[in-house]
């Protein structure tokens, strides 16, 4: 891999990239899911690049800073309500559709990020057991 | 119709080269230009909506595989071949640009023209609805059992992977999860 080790990151280059732009890939993110009404886009390609944000974390800064700036339990008290509020929307809809929308967004970022922090840590009890 | 047989063309040849080569690395990129060719093919065929959720979907699947087909650090090394990669991304950039402007310029204005499927739906939504978004509307009271359908398949991957890495964080000490 281009990086030494998943725990340290990458170099100074790339954290200072990440640093800068991260902002910016957080708020396109948004961007395309609210607007996926109107334009290209929507809830799912959206919560993609929420996910995708904290990947860059993960692959600049290493897996110890992308887990402290976000925890498995918050991403599971995040999921659970916006899952639940989706759920009600379908079943009643009552809900507005950008609340909908953002709630799309949201189980699908913190359910990618999720699947790929468990991807990493498996990863590497691999590593340790051989 | 010329570009989209170039385009299938250019995805049938990176996949055969997926499957043939013995690189692991090199297959998994082999599969993201398939990916990649299937999002031009999405954005020439007029669905530019598909052709970023392909894109963006490929990108993620395409950093899970490097990271699960790579163990330890590879050589990499790019000296001696800095007129080859000028070249090629000189080549590439170009011909994205073309593309591009192409099928951009193809999308008709949204709401111009309805599809024949979509019709009946948007003459029965109520009038008290048509408040300016008109898509999120189909979204979420004609399509929400799609939808549901959807996010419900990930959520319950994510359950899974939750629950699998769970167990690993018990045996392994915690971290985090």
């Amino acid at each position: 891999m281009v990086y030494k080790s998943p725990n340290k990151g990458m170099t100074v280059i790339v954290k200072t990239v990440t640093r800068l732009t991260l902002a910016f890939i957080l708020i396109y993110g948004i961007y395309i899911g609210m607007t996926g009404g109107v334009s290209p886009g929507g809830g799912f390609t959206g919560g993609v690049i929420l996910a995708l944000a904290f990947v860059h974390i993960m692959l600049a800064f290493g897996k110890e800073a992308a887990l402290r700036k976000l925890r498995a339990n918050t991403l599971r008290m995040v999921m659970g309500p916006a899952a639940f509020i989706f759920l009600l929307g379908v079943a009643t809809g009552r809900v507005p559709e950008e609340i909908g929308a953002i709630c799309e967004m949201v189980i699908v970022g913190t359910g990618l990020f999720a699947i790929f922090i468990a991807l990493v840590l498996a990863s590497k009890s691999d590593r340790n057991s051989e | 119709m010329i570009e989209i047989h170039l385009v299938l063309i250019f995805m049938i040849a990176a996949a055969v080269i997926a499957v043939s080569v013995k690189d692991l690395l090199s297959s998994v990129v082999a599969i993201g230009a398939v990916g990649v060719g299937l999002a031009m093919a999405f954005l020439l065929l007029k669905a530019p909506d598909l052709a970023i959720l392909q894109l963006v979907v490929e990108i993620l699947s395409l950093i899970i595989l490097v990271h699960a087909t790579t163990r330890q650090d590879l050589p990499f090394s790019t000296s001696g071949r800095w007129l080859f990669n000028t070249i090629s991304t000189l080549f590439f950039v170009v011909v994205f640009l073309m593309v591009a402007h192409k099928a951009l310029k193809g999308i008709p204005i949204v709401g111009a023209s309805l599809p024949g499927a979509v019709q009946p739906i948007m003459e029965n939504v109520p009038a008290k609805e048509e408040t300016g978004n008109l898509v999120a509307t189909i979204l979420m009271k004609t399509r929400a059992i799609d939808t549901l359908g959807e996010v419900a398949a990930l959520f319950t991957a994510v359950v899974g992977v939750l629950a699998i890495s769970r167990k690993i964080g018990r045996t392994g000490g915690g971290n985090g999860l």
